[in-house]
């Protein structure tokens, strides 16, 4: 039980912050948060330079491109890349994070060689089609039908909440390929082009007052069968696996920049004379405890995977519950330190704090987390 | 990094549970609990003593084991986990300091702030427990006295203070997690409605919560006996003590009336949580201490 970094990854770690170094003041000024061309350039160009400096898609395998990293070393990157202020993964994020992953793990080599290369390169953005307006935290009560004809399905039907959809080039698409077997068992896990022909995408916006997700409408949209990622009706599985990922590594990176955040409080309860406040000031001192062992936690996992070299399991569970709360009292604490100000939009934490709501529920609420971790974990009869 | 157990840490942690189930199974916990006024098992203390439990830390040229505070935490999260009576912080402690702690010949009981466990049943007392008047103790594997506030600065031995939270966040990771395990075993075993409450969304909840403080808790406390930082500790102590307390008393709730019986262990887990709540600073302290660690990391 050590939390010390061999040689070896201390190297990367110090090259790592060199480049950081030397990279981070080239990148172009940070687009508005409305600017969605805007943004999928930046981060496209972000992910093009990580790209050029070999840094792309460490933890992805050798053989799909990545840099067959070590989860440690892909810990370090992302601890030094959020401490160097380094843009987020941002219109990436599907691909990088789930839909590489799972491709990488499921996909045929052709389909390997087709997909992979372009998000490493920042080249192509993807989107989630997973949710859809009757099927949410039930997910396998989708509906969107895929019908085969010739080498083609055809789909039609509806999904939501997509987020990027306006910008991706590609979606992770679930379909129902056989409406009359068991629920869980009649999916597929299709690649849809973003510019097939019958694909309408309406933008919704969010609370927050952008459009960070969409609707997505698929009106006889044609997906060559050769899109399908593992075996037809075994979209299930498939997207077990991506799921796992989902939860398991996508926000491992924001821990560090809560960290962050929970410094800028206490300088600023410091300038603005709340210091004084006992309440306020041990509200942020727990806090600096929930963080610091959520971190922990995550090293106690990225252990764990080190040592089995497989897919994160249903632990994510435990993080993804504890995280997306303890965010959120991070910026209600943010809220109470501001006062009056936390009703200004114009401040960055009563953004945060309104997209913070959104961690509670998307990629499974924490009812959802709750039942797995009560079911897969603990082993409590399914429930009711 | 490999923030796992190591093998011979696996074993350890297995060994003290052997030792632990086998001298200090739920017979003796019932039979301590339901026997009167609590007296320590002298006999169990020496054989604590032989396996290594006091000197655990003690480097081997003074006849110590020579392992170090991983170990030690990972023995007392066995010790919390069977709610092991006793002062044996205090003990350890001492060992290599107060003749015969090491080999659990003597009994060692410490001055905490105003309390003191086990005072009456002490060969040695570390720190000024003059005027020290019994109370009756919540937990009745616990006695306490106090002693009066003037006594003696909690911060007289920083190393001790920090040791003693440290520890104490070991012993709660311990309970904790067995609290959970009794909710998760009873809500298998108990039907209602015909079918096992464990089915219900709603006592799922209660155990999935318990364990997510438990996974949370032992993180913190695993890196913390890694690091010794005092951040850690507090951080590590905050969330333990969180876990155990509330874990005690979710535990309870899944237990129903059988919960609120004095037949049943929750009552001493949480009892026991309570106490050590209250050891080497508690939770204001460590809120304080962890405010000041975010300025003082600002730089
Ligand atoms: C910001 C954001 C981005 C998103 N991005 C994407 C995306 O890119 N692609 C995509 O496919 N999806 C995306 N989602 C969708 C997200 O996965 C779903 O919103 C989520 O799974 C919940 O589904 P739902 O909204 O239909 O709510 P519902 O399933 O209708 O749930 C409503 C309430 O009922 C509770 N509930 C439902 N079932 C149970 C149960 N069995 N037990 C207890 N409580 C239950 C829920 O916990 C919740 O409180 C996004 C969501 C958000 C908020």
């Amino acid at each position: 039980m050590d939390l010390a970094c061999t040689p070896e990854e201390e190297d990367f770690r110090a090259r790592l912050r060199e480049w950081l170094a030397q990279a981070l003041p080239s990148l172009p000024p940070k687009p508005s948060s409305d600017d969605w061309p805007g943004r999928r350039a930046y981060d496209l160009g972000w992910q093009r330079m990580l790209y050029d400096a070999g840094y792309a898609g460490l933890h992805w395998p050798v053989d799909a491109g990545g840099r067959g990293a070590t989860p440690t070393q892909h810990l370090i990157y992302l601890e030094e890349t959020e401490k160097a202020g380094a843009p987020y993964v941002g219109a990436n994020f599907v691909g990088l994070l789930h839909a590489g992953p799972t491709i990488a793990s499921e996909g045929s080599a052709e389909q390997r060689a087709r997909w992979l290369p372009p998000v490493l390169r920042g080249e192509e953005v993807w989107c989630q089609g997973f949710s859809e307006p009757g099927a949410g935290s039930d997910l396998a009560a989708l509906r969107t039908r895929a019908w085969r004809h010739g080498d083609d399905y055809v789909v039609s039907g509806s999904k939501i909440w997509t987020s990027h959809a306006e910008v991706a080039d590609w979606c992770e698409l679930l379909v129902r390929t056989d409406p009359t077997a068991p629920k869980h068992r009649g999916i597929s896990w299709l690649a849809m082009p973003m510019d097939a022909p019958g694909i309408t995408v309406r933008p919704l916006r969010t609370l927050a007052g952008s459009a960070e997700f969409a609707e997505v409408f698929l009106d006889e949209v044609r997906i060559p069968v050769a899109h399908r990622v593992g075996a037809e009706n075994d979209g299930w599985r498939v997207t077990m696996v991506t799921l796992s990922y989902e939860r398991g590594t996508a926000f491992v990176g924001e821990v560090v920049a809560c960290r962050r955040v929970l410094g800028e409080l206490a300088r600023e309860a410091r300038k603005n004379g709340r210091w004084d406040d006992a309440v306020l000031r041990r509200r942020l001192g727990r806090l600096n405890a929930e963080f610091r062992a959520l971190w922990r936690l995550t090293q106690w996992n990225v252990s764990a995977a080190q040592r089995t070299g497989g897919v994160p399991g249903a632990g994510g569970s435990v993080f993804k519950l504890r995280y997306s709360h303890a965010r959120q009292e991070l910026y209600d604490a943010a809220a109470e330190l501001l006062g009056p100000e936390a009703l200004d939009l114009g401040r960055d934490w009563t953004l945060d704090r309104l997209s913070s709501l959104s961690y509670t529920i998307a990629a499974g609420t924490s009812q959802i987390q709750r039942n797995i971790v009560a079911e897969r974990i603990l082993g409590l009869p399914k429930g009711r | 990094m490999d923030f796992q157990l190591t093998d011979d840490q696996e074993a350890l942690k297995a060994g003290v549970r052997e030792l632990l189930t086998a001298r200090f199974g739920h017979a003796e916990l019932r039979a301590a609990a339901d026997g009167g006024p609590p007296a320590l098992d002298r006999a169990l203390w020496r054989e604590l003593g032989e396996a290594g439990f006091f000197a655990l830390r003690l480097p081997e040229a003074d006849g110590g084991v020579g392992l170090g505070l991983p170990e030690a935490v990972l023995a007392f999260e066995e010790a919390g986990r069977v709610l092991l009576p006793g002062p044996l912080i205090a003990t350890h402690l001492a060992a290599g300091v107060v003749d015969g702690a090491a080999t659990g010949e003597a009994v060692v009981a410490a001055v905490d702030g105003v309390h003191v466990e086990w005072l009456d049943q002490a060969d040695a007392v570390r720190g000024d427990a003059a005027g020290a008047q019994p109370l009756r103790s919540v937990d009745p594997l616990t006695p306490l006295h106090r002693v009066p506030a003037a006594g003696v600065p909690l911060e007289a031995d920083p190393e001790a203070v920090l040791l003693t939270s440290l520890l104490t966040a070991a012993e709660q990771l311990g309970g904790a997690a067995r609290t959970c395990e009794l909710a998760v075993q009873h809500a298998r075993a108990r039907k209602q409605f015909g079918q096992p409450i464990g089915a219900f969304q709603a006592v799922q909840h209660l155990c999935a919560r318990m364990l997510v403080r438990v996974e949370v808790a032992r993180a913190a406390v695993y890196a913390a006996a890694v690091t010794a930082d005092p951040a850690d500790v507090a951080a590590a102590r905050l969330l333990a003590d969180e876990a155990a307390v509330r874990g005690a008393r979710d535990c309870l709730q899944v237990h129903g009336g059988m919960g609120f019986t004095w037949e049943s262990d929750v009552h001493l887990h949480l009892k026991r949580a309570w106490i050590r709540t209250q050891r080497a600073g508690g939770t204001t302290e460590c809120e304080e201490m962890l405010a000041d660690d975010l300025l003082a990391g600002a730089g």
